[in-house]
């Protein structure tokens, strides 16, 4: 069970206009703008649900999955995943949940990618019989057979993606956060992990939390949708609350945005 | 403490890897190694009284210090640590069950050795069947060459805690560049990496001894040739113990301090 209750969260940013002379000034005098990433968020959800958590670019949605998953402190606000405050009880949170960041790469460049799923198997103390039959599982669902003895610099970025959400999945972590797990990923690798997705959910009862930019995951996967713009959630319902006729899911989406103008 | 060993593990077996590296690293440390020694000598011919080491000594603390460059040096800091900060790639590493600190200590620690594993064997060979008295000596006594292992590993420790302190101010800076320039170039200085702290003005010498600097790879070279009194080695090793316990404390604060503040930025 995951709440947030009215949540924010702010940043400082330093801005100043292009060109030499403007460097200039502001090596004396910085100006800063506060952005308001998250303003008064508030959501709850049950184990086992699959949302899908979307906006446009900047709207907030990546500093929402880090504070679930305890690597930001809010300013203010209460978090709340299975009892416990993510970021005030980092370790014993981490070690339930399973977190795919799609820009970032958690495996070891230089070696073998089964290496790190070695260290990864040590980090979560997996048991060995486990350790096995996911990695197994993983291998085959996600197609990882001819990746696995070969060192991550010289995958491709589809390949690695999907090494990666395989490292992320080791510990059968109970809630899952993917934020953009599709970036890069060809078609039949996309199908293959969202396919996956759903399996995990059924079979495991994982909650599953996924941000993305491409519509036909957010159909294929989750069921409620979590509209989030300029910091503030907008709307938080099902699917077919928000299909019109028939329209397909990006022109949806669009309309979506530009009718509460984000 | 499976999963920091684990770490140390891979980081190891990583390093072992890239023997391209470890050979070009042997060929420039032998070069400085007879460089440093043909001007020392010049200095001794003028008047070797003028020196608190023996000609041979000096040779000896030179030789060792080529040797295990590596487990010292205070500009081989890891930059992927400092890349996984500046890209916020640390972002996966808070996922972990880990406590930052020990991994980036264990992580260190392995980098460190496995690198001065490949490169102080040949150096060590060489140098000891070189003629007198360009070659390395035996150690002062059975007593010193153990000595000399343990303040060589608690110097590692110590210079490996200092490292960690530099890592947890990239927290703080956009850009580790400078944090990190400022902070190796003191560090080598001060600790005996240019030249040995015997040979420095007295006065600084006494601030120097007390200081963190003198508990890295000063202590473990200079007991090898017996070059210290048994009073001033017992003072040296507790020093060395005294700096460790506070580097690794302060570095703990530092580390669960940036974990709070940390602001990982982009996507």
């Amino acid at each position: 069970m995951i709440t947030m209750e009215n949540v924010c969260k702010s940043y400082r940013v330093a801005k100043r206009n292009a060109g030499f002379g403007e460097a200039w000034k502001s090596l004396f005098r910085r100006e800063y703008e506060v952005i308001h990433a998250l303003q008064d968020v508030s959501f709850t959800i049950s184990d086992g649900e699959m949302v899908g958590y979307i906006g446009p670019n900047g709207a907030g949605k990546s500093s929402t999955i880090k504070i679930l998953s305890g690597i930001l402190t809010p300013d203010s606000g209460t978090v709340l995943v299975d009892g416990r405050v993510p970021y005030r009880d980092r370790i014993a949170h981490v070690s339930r949940i399973g977190v795919v960041f799609g820009q970032r790469s958690q495996l070891w460049w230089d070696v073998p990618v089964t290496d790190s799923f070695e260290l990864l198997k040590d980090i979560y103390s997996i048991p060995e019989a486990t350790y096995r039959e996911n990695v197994e599982e993983l291998t085959e669902l996600l197609d990882l057979k001819e990746l696995l003895r070969s060192p991550a610099r010289t995958l491709s970025l589809g390949q690695r993606m999907r090494c990666e959400i395989a490292a992320s999945l080791l510990h059968s972590p109970k809630i899952l956060f993917l934020d953009e797990p599709t970036i890069g990923l060809d078609a039949v690798s996309k199908l293959a992990v969202r396919d996956f997705i759903r399996k995990q959910n059924e079979l495991h009862g994982t909650t599953v939390i996924l941000t993305t930019h491409d519509m036909q995951d957010i159909e294929a996967i989750s069921r409620r949708i979590i509209l989030i713009g300029k910091g503030r959630i907008l709307l938080d319902g099902t699917l077919d609350d928000i299909k019109k006729g028939d329209h397909n899911i990006d022109e949806t989406i669009a309309e979506l945005y530009r009718s509460y103008e984000i | 403490m499976k999963e920091y060993l684990s770490f140390f593990r891979l980081r190891f077996s990583m390093g072992l890897q890239y023997r391209a590296a470890a050979l070009a690293g042997v060929v420039t440390q032998f070069a400085w190694g007879f460089m440093l020694i043909m001007v020392f000598r010049a200095f001794y011919e003028a008047d070797p009284e003028a020196f608190p080491m023996t000609f041979s000594a000096t040779v000896s603390y030179l030789w060792l210090q080529q040797a295990f460059l590596a487990l010292f040096a205070t500009w081989m800091m890891e930059s992927e640590i400092f890349d996984t900060v500046v890209n916020g790639n640390i972002a996966y590493e808070l996922c972990r069950p880990i406590h930052i600190y020990h991994m980036w200590f264990s992580r260190s620690l392995a980098n460190r050795l496995s690198r001065a594993l490949l490169r102080c064997m040949p150096i060590l060979l060489v140098a000891s069947i070189l003629p007198k008295p360009y070659g390395i000596e035996a150690p002062a006594s059975g007593m010193h060459f153990v000595l000399f292992l343990i303040t060589l590993l608690l110097g590692l420790f110590v210079t490996v805690a200092f490292c960690m302190l530099v890592y947890g101010l990239t927290f703080f800076t956009i850009s580790a560049q400078g944090v990190r320039m400022v902070f190796a170039s003191m560090l080598d200085f001060f600790s005996g990496g240019v030249i040995p702290i015997p040979f420095f003005p007295e006065k600084l010498r006494t601030v120097i001894e007390f200081s963190p600097f003198a508990a890295m790879q000063n202590v473990a070279l200079r007991v090898y040739s017996g070059s210290m009194t048994a009073a001033q080695m017992q003072r040296t090793v507790a020093l060395q113990v005294f700096w460790l316990i506070v580097l690794v404390l302060c570095g703990n604060l530092l580390c669960r301090y940036a974990e709070r503040k940390v602001t990982v930025q982009g996507g």
